[in-house]
């Protein structure tokens, strides 16, 4: 930006500076693409990973609109039907139709990975921004995070749901107790660095108070990295839920999710793969999209972590 | 270099403590009872009060996790509220599998990702570097389950190659062992070789920058010989780094494969313990999978100082 200023024609103009011969006969023309629809076209992975997300929650929504069966009514004569013109994905061991579990599914999916990327966003903002000011608590908080962060995450959402009933609600708060640890000390990092600014000095010497320097200098330079971290906690949020219910640790088996039906699909899959195949490719489908808009965001937002990773 | 190493084990000691708090607390930071949280639904009141007097609920917290710690310095992790064994033999019973899935996953993985992503900075913006980004990209998305019901039924009900599901062990020779591993160390390697093969593409690319390199190739130094000499010593320490962060994933991930491939391993003692409710396992399980984790960091750390001399502490 800064550059684009100095250069701008109206410094070049003076009389003693010899002005280049405009290059419009030797540069192609570019086509600018400005506003909402040039930035999808300059960010490809994030207008296609936005685009898969977009569908999936349209999908979430509509979903009884999109179906033609009730997902978890029973009917033991059709059980195990192969996939037809009448049960697209065919049907499960108790003979309900596994197309409209998966598009059911999607809800459950879609609402841990929002919730808990917003809830750890928050919660890992909250602590990271203690931690970075209330020196005292610094090190008690980040003795806690270490440790907690010694339990891999997996493990420790399964150790949380071992004691609670499996519900969407404990499902979210197991998995947010499991990512908080990670935002938190993202957030300390960034704080810490943002400290040693000098705008943040000025702000001090000036006698602003500290909570004014939290709310107008601290938080939205955490926005940037906190949106692409946001968004990675999302898939991975989408990824644990699954293997949870996978396992039998997460949403319960009523409620449909893509786990579930896999968990369910997983004695048979050896002589009836379909029912594990489909909610697999609408899981990493949508892992994948959510996967594609953080590095995109990241590539946008966040450049200095772009170039590390 | 003596006194780093001392610091920085004595600095875990914290960490490993408050990782016992915590697996200790979790049974009490769920709402309700904990001895009814533990029977379960269909306990009477008998279990529960069973399950009251062997937890010692009448003693107070902090005497109860004293007597707790002091329990597992001695190797004791109390009994298993199902079978009635002592834990310890129950983990020690399922260690072979998942020790063997892990070495042979983290070889694996190591041996993939590590040229991958020398190859991919070497030739980056070519379609081998987008090729191995995408690879990446695909690795971090598809949860292990998939990969792995993916690679059985291609590899083992399709083409026949590979035995489904089991596991043989090492006592029986190498080949059957191998045999019945390999299509879960793919699976549960897929994230672990993507993170690799993307923090050392992304390691690599900053090293090759340097000046050293440039005098490298100046010299007449071979193509292979700068790669692999020159640059990734040099980039070696994000990617051990990572490579020791990313064990979290295998543990993680191994519970799942294990079910997949119907392994009998501490993955399958987690899973048969959460349906049971069996909360000395788990707890004993996560403690044992975490301390792994903290000593394997703890070690990678004090390499650094082998790989790198010019770390100074």
């Amino acid at each position: 930006m800064a550059s684009a200023s100095v250069l701008s024609p109206g410094d070049v103009s003076a009389a003693n500076v010899a002005v280049a011969a405009p290059m419009g006969d030797i540069m192609p023309p570019v086509k600018a693409r400005h506003g909402f629809w040039g930035f999808l076209y300059r960010n490809p992975s994030i207008a296609i990973g936005g685009a898969i997300v977009l569908t999936m929650v349209l999908m979430a929504i509509f979903a009884p609109l999109l179906t033609y069966a009730d997902p978890t009514s029973l009917a033991p004569a059709r059980r195990t039907r192969e996939p037809s013109a009448q049960y697209w994905f065919g049907t499960d061991m108790l003979g309900r139709d596994v197309y409209s579990r998966v598009i059911y599914g999607a809800r459950v999916s879609l609402i841990v990975g929002f919730s808990v990327a917003v809830l750890a966003s928050i919660a890992g903002l909250t602590i990271g921004l203690v931690s970075g000011f209330v020196r005292w608590a610094d090190s008690i908080i980040m003795r806690v995070m270490d440790g907690m962060m010694s339990i891999p995450p997996i493990l420790l959402a399964i150790a949380l749901m071992a004691l609670t009933r499996g519900s969407v609600q404990n499902v979210i708060i197991a998995i947010t107790i499991a990512e908080v640890p990670r935002v938190s000390r993202l957030v300390r990092g960034v704080v810490l660095s943002l400290r040693e600014q000098p705008y943040v000095d000025a702000a001090v010497a000036a006698g602003t108070r500290t909570p004014v320097i939290i709310w107008r200098h601290i938080l939205p330079n955490t926005i940037a990295p906190m949106t692409v971290q946001a968004t990675f906690i999302c898939a991975s949020a989408m990824i644990v839920e699954s293997i949870l219910s996978f396992i039998g640790a997460g949403t319960p088996p009523i409620i449909p999710s893509w786990g579930n039906i896999m968990a369910e699909g997983r004695a048979l899959w050896q002589v009836k793969p379909y029912i594990v195949f489909f909610p697999a490719v609408f899981l990493s489908i949508t892992v994948l999209a959510v996967n594609m808009l953080g590095d995109g965001l990241r590539d946008t937002l966040d450049p200095r972590m772009a170039k590390r990773i | 270099m003596f006194a780093y190493v001392v610091r920085r084990v004595l600095a875990t000691i914290p960490v490993m403590a408050v990782v016992a708090l915590f697996v200790f607390s979790l049974l009490y930071i769920a709402p309700g009872d904990p001895a009814a949280v533990i029977a379960g639904d269909q306990a009477t009141p008998d279990d529960v009060e069973r399950i009251r007097a062997s937890l010692g609920l009448d003693r107070p917290y902090l005497v109860r996790f004293g007597a707790w710690v002091f329990d597992i310095l001695r190797g004791d992790l109390g009994v298993s509220i199902f079978t009635n064994l002592p834990v310890s033999l129950m983990i020690k019973q399922r260690l072979e599998p998942t020790l063997s899935l892990m070495v042979v996953t983290l070889i694996l993985a190591v041996s993939i990702a590590v040229p991958m992503g020398v190859i991919a900075a070497a030739r980056v913006g070519t379609f081998i570097d987008k090729l191995v980004m995408g690879f990446a990209v695909l690795g971090f998305s598809v949860p292990v389950f998939v990969v792995g019901y993916l690679l059985a039924y291609i590899f083992a009900l399709e083409l026949e190659w590979l035995p489904v599901q089991g596991y043989t062990p090492f006592s029986n020779g190498f080949f059957p062992w191998m045999e019945n591993l390999i299509l879960p160390a793919i699976a549960l390697g897929s994230v672990y070789i993507a993170l690799i093969a993307r923090i050392t593409r992304a390691s690599m690319l900053e090293v090759l920058q340097q000046d050293y390199i440039r005098t490298a190739r100046a010299k007449g130094a071979g193509l292979r010989s700068i790669l692999f000499l020159h640059a990734l010593k040099n980039a070696a320490v994000p990617i051990v780094t990572v490579i020791g962060i990313g064990i979290a994933l295998l543990i993680g991930g191994a519970v799942v494969t294990e079910s997949v491939f119907a392994i009998p391993g501490l993955g399958r003692l987690t899973v048969d313990a959460i349906l049971r409710r069996d909360y000395p396992v788990i707890q004993g399980v996560v403690l044992l999978f975490s301390f792994t984790y903290v000593l394997v960091n703890l070690i990678i750390d004090i390499l650094y100082t082998l790989f790198d001399p010019r770390i100074r502490y």
